[in-house]
């Protein structure tokens, strides 16, 4: 099937299996290996991009259920530059992680609950994050760092 | 995964009409279910038909005494624009988790009927009714096994119509490893009486008549203390045992109730 879709600000045209997962669709036939395969089933939250701006599994969603939306990975968060968003700035002056295996689907999370969390409660946080795991860093690196996204976002809107 | 065909229908009519031209074939709404069950080879159907994306299953409105909330309205959508409906909110919002929230959907998990799912424990705790394309079936009687639903195969769930009432409460035993609860319990007071409703606990979500006449002389926890479950016939398994079940479902009225608005 030819899906048309939006994958970090850019226009792409593709010829799909119908039986293809979004998240092997952007590894294997994108070249965007940045977004990981942890379990394959829903579980592990490695392989969570943004699908319009909200934050998914991409094991648990097919290619062509993107068709006409807005995909953004962790390649699409940084600046065209290379410039750091703030919260990637906020996991490295944190040291929110360790291995990396869990990070890019640790920034997407935390990217979404930086924009729909209230406060930047500790057991918001924690709770937001049940479905992404770290095997190495213990957690709380990683919320703090996105307690400084949500409280730099309350200060941008105040 | 087995290869299939992929259809997005623009109209219930279209969708039921292709789902009943091809008996292999399945609904596919948010997928957080179907697609996981797809990639462990637990189903192989010849196509799936995407409505997630059918006006007619979206959003959310009042219609009188009633909240009508389309089928393919995600988790996520409900837990932040159903507040005006006392308890369902509550629930959509501790489902699963963030991503699960994004994608998944209330006509998905209804019509999976999953024990464990939890919309089901609002839908029969508020005496829902089910429209489909074709009727409309009262929440009492959609649940019939686990996995099984009153349904026909080609039937497809469009909206629920949830009656609103006086205020109404959700608590849960949350797995902490899934997400899923353990046991969920529902209660309301309609303007029929008290309803209670249990979910993860049974073969199939089920209300508990002796705790909703205990409610009708007094909605407060008060009105439970000393009423107990039978574990006979509920869910035993590695997770909790059925006496644990039993014991979790009488704890959880008392706070659901004292959690109601
Ligand atoms: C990690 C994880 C944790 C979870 N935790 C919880 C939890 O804590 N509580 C909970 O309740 N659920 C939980 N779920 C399940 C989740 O809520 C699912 O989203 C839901 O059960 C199914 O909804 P869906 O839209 O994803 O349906 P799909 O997966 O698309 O479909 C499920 C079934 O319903 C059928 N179907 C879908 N839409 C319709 C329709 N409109 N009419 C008729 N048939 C239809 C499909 O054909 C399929 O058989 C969890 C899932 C995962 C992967
Ligand atoms: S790889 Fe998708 S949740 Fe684990
Ligand atoms: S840093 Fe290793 S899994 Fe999180």
């Amino acid at each position: 099937m030819r899906i048309a879709l939006d994958i970090n600000g850019r226009s792409i045209e593709a010829e799909v299996e119908a039986a293809t997962l979004l998240v092997a669709f952007l590894r294997e036939h994108m070249g965007l290996t940045g977004t990981h395969v942890g379990c394959d089933s829903g579980q592990c939250g490695a392989c969570t991009i943004h699908l319009d701006g909200r934050a998914v599994k991409a094991c648990l969603v097919l290619a062509v259920q993107a068709d006409g939306r807005r995909v953004t990975t962790i390649e699409g968060v940084a600046a065209p530059d290379g410039a750091l968003h703030p919260l990637q700035e906020a996991f490295r002056d944190h040291h929110a992680l360790q291995c990396g295996f869990c990070t890019p689907g640790m920034v997407m999370t935390g990217l979404d609950l930086a924009e729909t969390l209230e406060t930047p409660d500790e057991w918001a946080i924690r709770a937001g994050l049940s479905g992404t795991l770290c095997r190495c860093t213990g957690y709380t690196p990683i919320v703090e760092a996105i307690a400084d996204a949500v409280a730099a976002r309350r200060e941008r809107k105040a | 995964m087995t290869p299939f065909a992929y259809h997005r229908p623009a109209t219930v009519a279209e969708a039921v009409l292709l789902r009943w031209r091809e008996p292999a074939s399945a609904f596919l709404a948010g997928g957080q279910t179907l697609i996981g069950t797809l990639t462990a080879g637990g189903a192989h159907p010849s196509a799936l038909i995407d409505v997630a994306r059918i006006p007619d299953l979206a959003g959310i409105r009042d219609e009188g005494g009633r909240l009508v909330v389309g089928a393919a309205a995600t988790h996520a959508t409900i837990a932040r624009d159903a507040g005006s409906l006392p308890g369902l909110a509550a629930l959509a919002r501790v489902i699963g988790d963030l991503q699960i929230r994004n994608m998944g959907t209330l006509g998905g998990s209804l019509a999976n009927n999953d024990p464990a799912g939890e919309h089901a424990a609002a839908a029969l705790g508020l005496g829902a009714d089910i429209r489909t394309d074709r009727r409309t079936l009262p929440a009492d009687s959609f649940f019939t096994g686990p996995f099984r639903t009153a349904l026909d195969p080609d039937e497809l769930v469009v909206a629920i119509a949830y009656p609103r009432p006086r205020r109404a409460g959700y608590a849960k035993m949350r797995d902490p490893a899934s997400g899923y609860p353990v046991v969920g319990v529902f209660a309301a007071e309609t303007a029929d009486g008290p309803r209670v409703a249990v979910i993860g606990a049974g073969p199939r979500p089920f209300r508990l008549p002796a705790f909703e006449r205990a409610l009708a002389a007094g909605f407060g926890p008060d009105a439970l203390a000393g009423l107990t479950v039978s574990a006979q016939g509920l869910r035993d398994s590695l997770h909790a045992s059925a006496q644990y079940r039993a014991h979790l479902i009488a704890v959880l009225a008392r706070r659901a109730v004292a959690a109601a608005k």
